[in-house]
């Protein structure tokens, strides 16, 4: 465990890049992820009133339910896979920090999850006929800040309901309350952004999404070690 | 016992309410629904504070009482909330002109239903008591740190929700004789809280032995 960075971090780096390879090699999560938050985009189209509500009304909201579904999908199997063939006892006996588990399994679901948000993007400008006018760095960012957070609290919940009954019912039912805060925000700053309104008007927004990151990926990784406290 | 004197206290807030405090000039006799609303209300939020501070301890203390504890107040904060999200509605059709607004309180009061609902679902789906404990621990120390964050983001929408009249920086907006059967009301559904916790908490206690003698659990 010797080398330029601590221990934990380097840990969690080594389970992010092992979660992040074996989803390179296989890709049928990610393909998956895409062609669901596909779907979304392309059904919120026709469950609307063309005749009383324009497309680019709804697409902020539009873009960021698909995200939080997406997101969703993504992370009920983040620790269900490790159920197969018992790989979740092999990371438990092995010798590191259970923090350094939930930092890498978190960094994983991260890259992931921004990933198909970076792919979500693209098809919502075509599906939805918006011109970003160079929203794009705002639309990053707020998207970094909201993401983060739920992710954080989404891979406690990913490895609490992985062992439970019901667990594909039970994880959004935990998760999404949690996903309003950041959702409010993105979708009402994403909004404020397509209507070229400055970035520094949101500042609100932003630090509400700030403030929410650094509670719950804090509290994510002091709550996380008791799901393995056995 | 505490159970029987928060019902009679309640009735006995509930007979001061309609029969002793005058009627609001403005709003008339819907004003009077507050005395439930808002007593339910913050014994809802106590009732959620309790648990997120139970879970904390439960997870650094490990003592299955503080566990039984959370349970017990959790099922007593969705009957609250749930009284919450009835009479809101039903004093806001006649005096907003609608039965539901996406307000702060009123939307931190429906996630927080959410939540406990959420939180006894996990329970039922779990076997291992102490296994239950502590993913109910997670859940609930989590949930407590949500709903100022909920209650935030609302915020930054409009509202139309009436200001706090009693913890009013300029101080009550109400009549005392108002103020006073408000208080009395609370004092009465904190008494009925208790009293509902404490019962359903030596139901939890009794559940808890059987458990142990591996006597199964209906």
């Amino acid at each position: 465990m010797r080398g330029p960075l601590p221990g934990t971090v380097r840990a969690a780096l080594i389970i992010a890049g092992k979660d992040l390879r074996s989803e390179l090699r296989r890709r049928t999560a990610l393909v998956s992820a895409v062609v669901f938050a596909a779907l979304i985009l392309a059904i919120f189209n026709f469950a609307r009133d063309p005749t009383s509500l324009r497309a680019d009304q709804l697409a902020p909201s539009a873009f960021w339910i698909t995200c939080a579904f997406a997101a969703v999908t993504a992370l009920s199997r983040a620790f269900a896979v490790e159920l197969e063939h018992g790989a979740l006892d092999g990371l438990l006996l092995a010798p590191v920090p259970r923090e350094a588990l939930f930092l890498g399994k978190f960094l994983g679901n991260l890259v992931f999850v921004l990933v198909v948000e970076s792919i979500a993007l693209p098809l919502f400008v075509l599906f939805f006929n918006v011109s970003l006018n160079g929203a794009l760095p705002g639309i990053t960012l707020v998207a970094l800040l909201a993401t983060v957070g739920f992710v954080a609290v989404g891979t406690v919940f990913s490895a609490l309901t992985a062992r439970v009954r019901f667990n594909e019912l039970m994880l959004p039912v935990l998760l999404l309350p949690f996903m309003l805060p950041p959702l409010a925000g993105a979708a009402q700053v994403t909004a404020a952004l397509l209507n070229g309104r400055p970035l520094l008007e949101s500042a609100g927004w932003l630090r509400l999404l700030l403030v929410y990151d650094i509670v719950f990926v804090t509290l994510s990784l002091l709550v996380f070690p008791a799901l393995f406290d056995e | 016992m505490l159970t029987v004197a928060g019902l009679l206290a309640v009735a006995a807030a509930y007979a001061r309410a309609i029969m002793f405090t005058s009627i609001e000039a403005v709003q008339g006799p819907a004003q009077k629904i507050m005395y439930v609303h808002v007593p339910s209300a913050w014994c809802a939020f106590l009732a959620f504070i309790l648990v997120g501070i139970c879970s904390a301890l439960y997870l650094w203390l490990g003592d299955r009482r503080l566990d039984t504890f959370s349970e017990a107040s959790v099922e007593v904060g969705v009957v609250l909330t749930g009284l919450v999200l009835i009479t809101g509605p039903i004093w806001g059709k006649p005096i907003w002109g609608t039965w539901w607004q996406w307000e702060p309180r009123l939307t931190s009061t429906l996630f927080l239903f959410f939540l406990f609902v959420g939180y006894l679902t996990l329970r039922r789906a779990i076997f291992d008591p102490a296994e239950r404990a502590r993913y109910s621990a997670v859940v609930g120390i989590l949930g407590a740190m949500l709903v100022p964050f909920i209650h935030l983001s609302v915020y930054m929408f409009r509202t139309i929700h009436p200001r706090p009249v009693v913890l009013n920086p300029e101080g009550p907006t109400m009549p005392g004789s108002f103020v006073a059967t408000l208080l009395f009301s609370l004092g009465a559904f904190t008494l009925l809280y208790l009293g509902l916790v404490t019962m359903r908490y030596g139901l939890g206690r009794l559940r808890e032995l059987r458990e142990a003698r591996h006597v199964p659990v209906a």
